[in-house]
Order: C-alpha cells, then sequence, then structure tokens
C-alpha cells in the first residue's frame, strides 16, 4: 500500500466483511443463525462442575470443536492450543475465508502490512495453567514443562497464534477489560481503520472453557445455581428468577475493512460500524470494580450515538450486556435514558446470553456477530427464559421477544458490554444497503 | 531393543512437530530435524522430554544441544540405554 492510502483520515468508513463464530449453541455462520432464530439453548449439565461441588454446575461449552481444529491446523500447532486458542483462530479463520480471503501458504513468503487483529480475552487460558503449569511448578518439575507454556498463558497468546496462520503485519494485539473486551476490540479495530492505520483488522474475543476460569465467579455468588436440573433454563435474562449468570466460552471474530478496500475488491458487505464509544465510570456515583456507574453507562450510549452522528429513535434494536443478575433492571434504565426513548417508542431488545450463557470476554463478539446476522436477514432472535419479565422491566415487556420478531424494516442495531473495571463499550452497526 | 526399533521410535516421536511430511516420509539417520523436516526450534525441547518419557532416560541440556538428526537422536539414546 503506498504512504498516501494510509494518511489520517477521520472520515473512512469502516465495514463488516467477514465473520467467524465458535458458540456454545452453534460453531459456523448459518448453524449460529439457526440457533439464533430458533432459540436455541447451548447450556448443558456438566458433571465436572458437580464432582468438584460448584454451586452452579451447567455452563456454554461449544461443540464439535476437536473435529474443526483437527481439520484446520496441523499437529505441531495443536500442540499449542488450549480452548481459547482453538475458539479464537476457528473464529479468525472463518472470519478470513468469509470475507473472501484465501488461507495463506506457510512457505509464502508474503506479508499483508495492511491487515491486523486485535483479539482479546477476559481471562485467558486458566486451562493450561491449571492443568498443567501450577502442578509441574508445584511438584518441582519445571524443566518439564516444555515450549507450549508461554504461549499459551500469554495475554496476546491467540492474537499472535492467528498472525502466523493468516500472515498479518499490521498491528497485532490483544486488549482485555474483562467482560466489554470483544465489544472494545472491535471498536479498536474500527478506530485503526477509520485513522488510516490499517485496511483490514480481525477484531473479537475468545475465552476458553475452563473450571478454573469459571470457579472464581462461582466463589463470588454471581453464578446461577437455582437451575442446575434445567440447564436450557438456566440462563434467564431480564426474568424474574434470574439468578446469576451461567458461565459460557466461545469466540466471536469480524473481519472489518475500510470501505475503499472493500468496494475495491467487490467484497460482500455486510454492515458498517457506525459509530462506537469506550469509557470507565471511575467506580464512582454506584460503580465499583463489579458494578457499573450508571452516569458512565449512558454517557458511553449516547457517545456512540453522537459520534454515529444518528438520532437515537433511528435505533431499531438493542443488543444488550443483560447476564440475568440484580444489574438487568439498571441497565433497561441506562438504556431508556441514554436513548432517551421511554418504554412506549422503546426499541426491540434482546440478550444472546440467554442461549450461550456469559462467554465474558467474548461476549461482545458473539453478541456483536449475532448482530450482524440479524442485521443480514432482518429477525430478532428471542431473549429465552425470561416469559416470567421481571417486575422492573415489566414496562418494557413489549419490547422482548419471547420467540423469533422477523423486522423487514430492521436497518440499525447497537450492542453495549459492561466489564469488571466499571469499563464499558458500545457500537452501532447498520444494515449494508447497495 | 533394536537400532532400528528406537529409530522407528524416534521417528513417531519427532512426527506431530513436523512441518515437511515429504521430508518425513524419506527419512534417514542424515535427516535434520530442524532444516529438513522444518520442526520449528523451539519445540526441539519438547521432542526431547518426549526420548525421556518414553525410553525412561534423562537427557542433560548439553547433549541434547548435540542433536541434529535423526541419527544423532537414535545414537543418544542408544548411549544412554547402554
Amino acid at each position: 500500500m503506498s504512504a498516501d492510502a494510509m494518511t489520517n483520515n477521520s472520515d473512512r468508513r469502516v465495514v463488516i466483511t467477514g465473520m467467524g463464530v465458535v458458540a456454545p449453541n452453534g460453531c459456523g455462520l448459518e448453524s449460529y443463525t439457526r440457533a439464533l432464530r430458533g432459540g436455541v439453548s447451548g447450556i448443558r449439565h456438566h458433571p465436572i462442575l458437580e464432582e468438584l461441588k460448584f454451586g452452579c454446575t451447567v455452563g456454554g461449552i461449544p461443540e464439535g470443536v476437536d473435529e474443526i481444529s483437527e481439520a484446520y491446523f496441523r499437529s505441531d500447532e495443536l500442540l499449542a492450543m488450549n480452548s481459547s486458542h482453538r475458539f479464537g483462530c476457528i473464529a479468525a479463520v472463518d472470519a478470513w475465508t468469509d470475507a473472501g480471503f484465501e488461507r495463506p501458504d506457510p512457505d509464502d513468503d508474503e506479508v499483508y502490512w495492511e491487515a491486523g487483529a486485535v483479539l482479546g480475552t477476559g481471562i485467558g487460558g486458566l486451562d493450561t495453567a491449571g492443568e498443567k503449569l501450577v502442578p509441574f511448578v508445584d511438584a518441582g518439575r519445571a524443566r518439564r514443562l516444555g515450549s507450549t507454556i508461554v504461549e499459551q498463558v500469554m495475554g496476546s497468546g491467540v492474537s499472535a497464534r492467528v498472525a502466523g496462520l493468516l500472515s498479518l503485519g499490521n498491528q497485532v494485539t490483544a486488549n482485555s477489560s474483562a467482560c466489554s473486551t470483544g465489544t472494545e476490540a472491535i471498536i479498536e479495530g474500527y478506530q485503526r481503520i477509520q485513522a488510516g492505520l490499517a485496511e483490514r483488522m480481525l477484531c473479537g474475543g475468545t475465552e476458553g472453557s475452563s473450571r478454573y476460569t469459571w470457579a472464581g465467579f462461582d466463589g463470588m455468588r454471581v453464578l446461577c445455581r437455582t437451575h442446575n436440573d434445567e440447564p436450557e433454563k438456566a440462563s434467564r435474562p431480564m426474568s424474574a428468577a434470574a439468578g446469576g449468570f451461567v458461565p459460557g466460552s466461545g469466540a466471536g471474530v469480524l473481519h472489518l475493512e475500510s470501505l475503499e478496500s472493500a468496494q475495491g475488491r467487490g467484497a460482500r458487505i455486510y454492515a458498517e460500524i457506525l459509530g462506537g464509544a469506550i469509557n470507565c465510570g471511575g467506580h464512582r456515583g454506584g460503580g465499583s470494580m463489579t458494578a457499573p456507574n450508571p452516569e458512565s453507562v449512558q454517557r458511553c450510549i449516547r457517545e456512540a450515538v453522537d459520534r454515529a452522528a444518528i438520532d437515537s429513535n433511528e435505533i431499531d434494536a438493542i443488543s444488550g450486556h443483560l447476564t440475568a443478575t440484580g444489574a438487568d433492571p439498571k441497565e433497561m434504565s441506562s438504556w431508556a435514558k441514554g436513548l432517551e426513548r421511554s418504554p412506549e417508542n422503546f426499541p426491540v431488545i434482546t440478550s444472546t446470553k440467554s442461549m450461550i450463557g456469559h462467554a465474558l470476554g467474548a461476549a461482545g463478539a458473539l453478541e456483536s456477530v449475532a448482530c450482524v446476522l440479524m442485521l443480514r436477514d432482518r429477525f430478532v432472535h428471542p431473549s429465552i427464559n425470561c416469559e416470567d419479565v421481571h417486575p422492573e422491566i415489566e414496562a418494557y415487556g413489549a419490547s422482548i421477544p419471547h420467540v423469533v420478531r422477523e423486522m423487514p424494516e430492521l436497518n440499525t442495531m447497537i450492542k453495549a458490554g459492561f466489564g469488571f473495571g466499571d469499563v464499558n463499550a458500545c457500537a452501532i452497526f447498520r444494515r449494508w444497503a447497495d | 531393543m533394536t537400532r532400528d526399533e528406537i529409530f522407528a521410535k524416534v521417528v513417531e516421536i519427532v512426527k506431530p512437530f513436523v512441518k515437511n511430511e515429504d521430508a518425513l516420509a524419506a527419512v534417514t539417520d542424515d535427516t535434520n530435524i530442524l532444516e529438513d523436516l522444518k520442526v520449528n526450534s523451539a519445540r526441539l525441547v519438547d521432542i526431547i522430554l518426549n526420548f525421556e518419557d518414553e525410553f525412561d532416560i534423562e537427557v542433560e541440556d548439553e547433549d541434547a544441544d548435540a542433536v541434529n538428526t535423526v541419527g544423532d537422536a537414535v545414537a543418544l539414546i542408544l548411549e544412554k540405554l547402554s
């Protein structure tokens, strides 16, 4: 690319031209779309959690991943890929090929200097730490750990692996902002392309399936303990019977691209990123390590709308953070205030977590992929398990779809993610009209 | 254990780390593990650990550093077993 093409230009538009997804209720875009439409839960009971006396013994783990991994990756690569690596790398490779690019030959020395990645994780490779690193070190066997530990526990392990798989030459990094990580990654990549520093960015998040990752949350008593016998009903955002979130895992990756690049190569465009915002509530005004400052949430939503240069009335549907904790009613109130919408004219609102659980650092990415698929096919997926709408949310009841809602006019969706540390990220997507 | 048996086990242990399958199919004593089989140099540590487990031997770092070819590995293992 010429230096001219990389100059700073804040008017550059950014579009989504490829996606990949590894979710508890479906791997691959079409399987995921079918599950979302059908309100299919990917939450299962996991006997190991019961054996280990967890309070919550259900969770969301993508199925069939080992088979896909063996088809996608070489044996020497697989030896150094724990679950978060497998999920993230499958989703990244799928996003790349979905965007119309071939997987590069490992022997070809061409590097894509204009393409990079922001692939984050909330917790990271705790399965590797728990199953190998800690037991080996404590048994005096550090010398026998081998060469594959560091790359599986380092924060940037997944983005680093993806760089090698796809020969990326632009910025390759991993962000980490707890449960807002996935949404934040998309905004980071969007800003980099908008600023003229890259043409294409693979953005999203991945989170492994590990009892070591989930244990800390179980210990905090923030996981659902009331539906261990009915796993598919356990994740209940916006429900009166919501009693904590269900842990999930997986990965979502979006291939972001400058509009010039996409149009220049005749790429299929799913949607445009109209705007986004990232902020923190400073652990003030009700905010803390574990709770959001409502003012910061509302500011984040307003700033995203302002940056998108749209009227908040143009927003057709909301993909909430909505985890099924006591924070759901507060989140509804913040959406209403941030978007200046009353219950009477409130957009449709849904929670993907109702089907896949809370995939922590991958959540925002998995849910953004869902947004783009909903925009593509013009529907809003059901938010399952909240027929008994929470009393403080009842006024918004008409905006919550319990079965799939076909919306032939669906054009604009807003997605937010909130995380421990009082951090927020919010992005606005618009269906692409040729 | 015969030399041929050790050779076969060494090839089996190296196999998952190999990027050049053609070179592995034509493997001899002179096949260089890094240059011919295209094994990532960081992974030699893992291969040596697997030798230790498979043959119940201990390989010092200096001995490990001297392993370049498949034949070198076989010779080292034979020496440790004797």
